[in-house]
């Protein structure tokens, strides 16, 4: 299974990703640069977090348009596996590849803090080796991560159980004061109708190891390599 | 050459979180009449005629790029 990172001008966790595929995960990745026109022949395109293009404009407003976003984009109609972490979701989100858009806090705060997420779906490539209403702990860091979208796009998130994660507190329940950012629905992670995109606020490769305080994040790139397995066989 | 501004407005459906806290603190100085107030973006640029409408390319580029449709409402105003 081959990762490939996407590398914008201000991306900031992309050797976060390299090093949790790399050292952790143990399986191949390169990184792929922004100016690129194709995605090297690899199976999995992480799209990471950080301030792609200063976040100008609108966070990912920019990077949409970068020569590589149509190589993944392309690669998303094919059925290619994409995730997109942070500034990554944020991406997905203008570029369409995912509905809805991620706005400023509510708080107005940039926050970054370990939350937990419960995982609402498992029959996809990103959580299949979660449990159904399995609780990760998972950091977040961002200002601009309160996911809204209108009242058709939940319905049909809901009734296709596109929410892949919410944000939960430690017992698995969907509260108020569990939210960090105002989220519609507690909305943490979504995924396309297809499942093979998919975007989270919250960054698993931040929490890859448990010297960093949790491993949770690991299973969903583990659920990824597992998914190209399957496939295979 | 024909100058344009866009402005950019959150959705009045969306909570607008810098304009609440904006106005909490206009409420602070002693404004307390003061209400509904919404944040947006100003953007201005000079478009070289080339005989197509201006309206309608500042239209796409705004839906292309300028707004996002899914939480934004803009205007153009063609200012010369």
């Amino acid at each position: 299974m081959r990762f490939g990172v996407v590398v914008f001008p201000g991306s900031n966790c992309d050797a976060d990703a390299y090093y949790a595929i790399r050292d952790v995960l143990q399986q191949p990745v390169e990184y792929i640069l922004h100016q690129d026109n194709d995605l090297h022949g690899v199976d999995c395109v992480i799209l990471p977090g950080g301030f792609s293009y200063g976040d100008y404009l609108r966070c990912g407003a920019i990077a949409r348009f970068s020569p590589v976003m149509q190589a993944v984009e392309e690669f998303a109609r094919q059925g290619g596996l994409v995730i997109g972490i942070c500034n990554g979701f944020q991406i997905l989100c203008e570029a369409h590849l995912l509905p809805g858009a991620l706005v400023r806090n509510e708080g107005l705060r940039f926050v970054c803090k370990h939350v937990y997420l419960r995982v609402e779906n498992t029959d996809t490539p990103f959580t299949n080796q979660c449990r159904q209403g399995e609780v990760l702990c998972i950091p977040i860091a961002h200002g601009e991560g309160r996911y809204v979208c209108d009242r058709e796009t939940l319905q049909e998130l809901q009734a296709n159980n596109q929410i892949i994660f919410r944000y939960c507190d430690s017992t698995g329940a969907l509260t108020r004061e569990s939210n960090p950012n105002g989220s519609l629905a507690n909305i943490a992670g979504i995924a396309n109708e297809r499942f093979n995109v998919m975007g989270m606020m919250p960054h698993p490769e931040r929490a890859c190891e448990a010297m960093l305080g949790s491993e949770d994040g690991l299973k969903i790139f583990q659920s990824i390599v597992h998914s190209a397995l399957a496939v295979a066989r | 050459m024909p100058r344009v501004r866009v402005l950019v407005t959150l959705k009045p459906t969306l909570l607008d979180a810098q304009g609440r806290t904006v106005q909490e603190a206009l409420h602070a100085l002693g404004y307390g009449n003061v209400n509904q107030v919404r944040i947006g973006k100003v953007i201005e640029m000079d478009i070289a005629d080339e005989g197509q409408s201006v309206q309608a390319q500042v239209k796409e580029m705004c839906d292309r790029l300028l707004a996002n449709p899914v939480t934004e409402l803009y205007e153009i105003e063609v200012l010369e």
